[in-house]
């Protein structure tokens, strides 16, 4: 789970880390009464969950005050398009606005599990300011890394290892160790998946700033951290992907026309594949899991017809624990409640696929059964096409 | 025939569960050998009449000389049962549990540090050798065939669809492994990879993988320099938007390193034979097969 930057903010600084002054408005004139409290120059930050906003318009400096409501309202209830977010951009409900700072140094410290040692790691680099990746390329040599026992949690000597690789002056040394404890800490204590502040900054009067962070949660930590659940801000989820999440199935939009319903993260995503392959546009990733009820199923084809883009239905299942008659049920059921207004192709297999299959032909509703993987997704692209379908069962 | 066999005795954690009982009686039916169940505070019944239950893995380790354990039991506990059953001595343990907490995993991932039990999963379908009518997991047994061709995934449906191609191929399988859709699995592809390239039962591996982590790339150092069985490979989600977890909790692309084409060259460069289109793995299956060639170390 993904959540503001300046959310990010307030835990880091619950924890201890330092962080420019400022507060968060949803109206200019809430906006203008923060810069007046700070005094002398702001910063206005858009807050969406998606990177690049500075490239893109959402990061801006105010001299007086009233720019800062000119700024504020500029952005406030405009969806802000930067390289993260997809041409349909993301609703700005929410800016922050902080004291502007004069930067020195821009440093960058996060920490995350490392997939190969089945570790925490953290990881610094004096570079900061870019997307670590690219210094990761650039020049590796300025990233330091430091696993961490999870027994004993990130030691001092191994902070101090850190911050003195980073060539800092020496006033520095124990305040950027302290952040590094302060962000551990955090990230073992909420279930966090990635704690990033970046860039950490040295200010020209010697401070020490998070000026902007990352805090994103393990989605599978979250039910023991209800105050975490808490911080999600739907508004910046599609909302066909929240009453996915609601009704417990997996579900990401994205640009194309063929919707398809699947079970299964990796038979899904190679649904999307063999669509993309042949020529063909997945309209989502939608996995219903291995063990979905009627309802789930049913549900998740409801939301699959409700997207106004798809102009061709695939549902492909194999059947394991799942069987093919409850998906057949399922699909009569969303067919009957929703309409049916696109070309509709099931391709299924395995368990009680028969029984599946005699249910769609007994529906006498308009769908095509193909069982062969290839063909199956042929009929649906040439369906999407011609926005009719070839054959039906 | 890898990790599980006709000596595998099975300890089933959390078997008086709904799921458990009904995922138990399909293991037991393919020909499992089933010999305990473990639920704390139902020690001393008989789970269906027929299959003792004690409150501890330990217990059922002495008393029925368990050597797998196959774990039911829900997320918050399952990191605890993964622990037990290692310390209570069991070589082969698979987890079916889905939504652990990834700081739970690094718990017991440090625990067994050193420890010589294997892990399966977590959220995966688990471990089947047809060949020894021994199955360890959730999987639909009747797909399956005796054979010689392993197959290591980190999906479930996506297996079974490509054990059914094999099949109808008349490819019969030596083991099929799923390793599990979450960041952090108890095992890796070049774990599997080791198993399979020693066992004299296995004459090609297909590897299905999928974006995210750097797994594939791993196994593709392993193929490049140890392995001589001919390798199948496909990568799941060359479509896949980058920041976009879908549906595992490991198949998100958060670097270069994790899409599907990095995947693809890793694999290929290193010799494993790359299937582009899914429908058609059990084909190029076969092909290799017939070509009979085997690989040269690069």
């Amino acid at each position: 789970m993904k959540i503001h930057e300046y959310q990010a903010k307030q835990l880091l600084a619950q924890y201890g880390v330092p962080i420019p002054k400022g507060g968060v408005a949803r109206t200019p004139k809430e906006a203008r009464k923060i810069a007046e409290q700070i005094g002398g120059r702001v910063v206005i930050k858009a807050q969406i969950h998606g990177g690049g906003r500075g490239k893109a318009g959402g990061v801006k400096t105010a001299e007086i005050l009233r720019e800062v409501e000119e700024i504020a309202g500029s952005l406030l209830g405009t969806r802000l398009v930067t390289h993260q977010t997809g041409p349909e951009g993301l609703p700005v409900n929410v800016v922050l606005v902080e004291e502007a700072v004069e930067v020195e140094r821009e440093l960058y410290l996060s920490v995350l599990i490392d997939t190969s040692e089945n570790v925490p790691l953290v990881i610094a680099s004096e570079a900061g300011g870019m997307e670590i990746e690219e210094v990761a390329a650039k020049s590796p040599e300025r990233i330091l890394k430091q696993y961490v026992d999870p027994a004993t949690g990130l030691l001092p000597y191994q902070s101090r290892n850190l911050a003195y690789g980073m060539n800092l002056a020496p006033e520095y040394i124990r305040p950027v160790t302290q952040t590094m404890a302060s962000m551990y800490e955090l990230f073992m204590e909420k279930d966090c998946s990635l704690v990033e502040i970046n860039p950490l900054v040295a200010t020209t009067n010697g401070r020490l700033l998070g000026l902007d962070a990352k805090v994103n949660f393990d989605d599978n930590g979250i039910p023991r951290h209800p105050e975490v659940a808490q911080l999600r801000d739907t508004s910046q989820e599609h909302p066909l992907e929240v009453e996915a999440a609601n009704l417990g199935v997996n579900y990401v939009k994205l640009d194309g026309n063929i919707g398809c319903m699947v079970n299964g993260a990796g038979l899904a995503m190679t649904t999307m594949d063999i669509v993309k392959q042949m020529g063909g546009e997945p309209a989502n990733f939608l996995d219903v899991g291995g063990g979905a009820s009627e309802d789930q199923a049913t549900g998740a084809l409801k939301i699959l017809l409700s997207d106004p883009k798809v102009k061709a239905a695939w549902v492909n299942i194999f059947g394991g624990i799942l069987r093919c008659d409850l998906v057949a049920r399922a699909i009569i059921r969303a067919v009957k409640e929703k309409g049916l207004e696109v070309p509709f192709i099931v391709r299924m297999n395995g368990t009680n696929l028969e029984e599946g299959v005699q249910l769609l032909k007994e529906s006498g509703l308009d769908i095509v059964f193909e069982p062969n993987l290839t063909e199956a997704a042929n009929k649906a692209i040439a369906a999407a096409r011609t926005r009719r379908n070839l054959d039906t069962c | 025939m890898i990790l599980v066999n006709g000596n595998t005795r099975l300890v089933v954690q959390g078997i008086t569960g709904r799921e458990a009982t009904f995922h138990s009686k399909r293991c037991i039916e393919y020909g499992t050998n089933v010999v305990a169940g473990v639920t704390p505070g139902k020690g001393g019944i008989r789970w269906e009449e027929k299959v003792p239950v004690f409150n501890t893995v330990e217990q059922a380790v002495k008393e029925t000389a368990a050597n797998a354990s196959v774990i039911f039991v829900p997320a918050a506990f399952a990191s605890d049962a993964i622990m037990e059953a290692a310390d209570a001595g069991i070589e082969v343990v698979v987890c079916i549990t889905e939504f652990i907490p990834a700081l739970e995993e690094v718990k017991w991932h440090y625990h067994l540090r050193g420890k010589k039990t294997t892990v399966i999963g977590p959220n995966c379908p688990g471990i089947i050798s047809p060949p020894a009518k021994c199955k360890v997991g959730i999987m639909p047994g009747y797909i399956h065939k005796p054979g010689n061709v392993g197959v290591i995934s980190r999906s479930g449906t996506l297996t079974y669809e490509v054990v059914t191609q094999l099949t109808e191929q008349d490819l019969g399988q030596s083991t099929c492994v799923g390793l599990g859709g979450d960041p952090l699995p108890g095992s890796s592809f070049v774990d599997l990879l080791k198993l399979f390239q020693a066992d004299p039962n296995t004459k090609a591996v297909v590897l299905i993988g999928e974006i995210g982590g750097t797994h594939e790339q791993e196994a593709a150092d392993f193929i490049k320099s140890k392995m001589t069985k001919p390798v199948i490979a496909f990568i799941a989600g060359s479509t896949a938007p980058p920041g976009r977890r879908m549906g595992h909790a490991g198949a998100i692309i958060t670097g270069t390193a994790g899409t599907a084409s990095e995947k693809v060259k890793a694999l290929s460069e290193a010799g494993a034979t790359i299937v582009l289109n899914p429908a058609e793995v059990g084909l190029t299956t076969k092909r290799v097969i017939q070509g009979e060639q085997k690989r040269q170390l690069i």
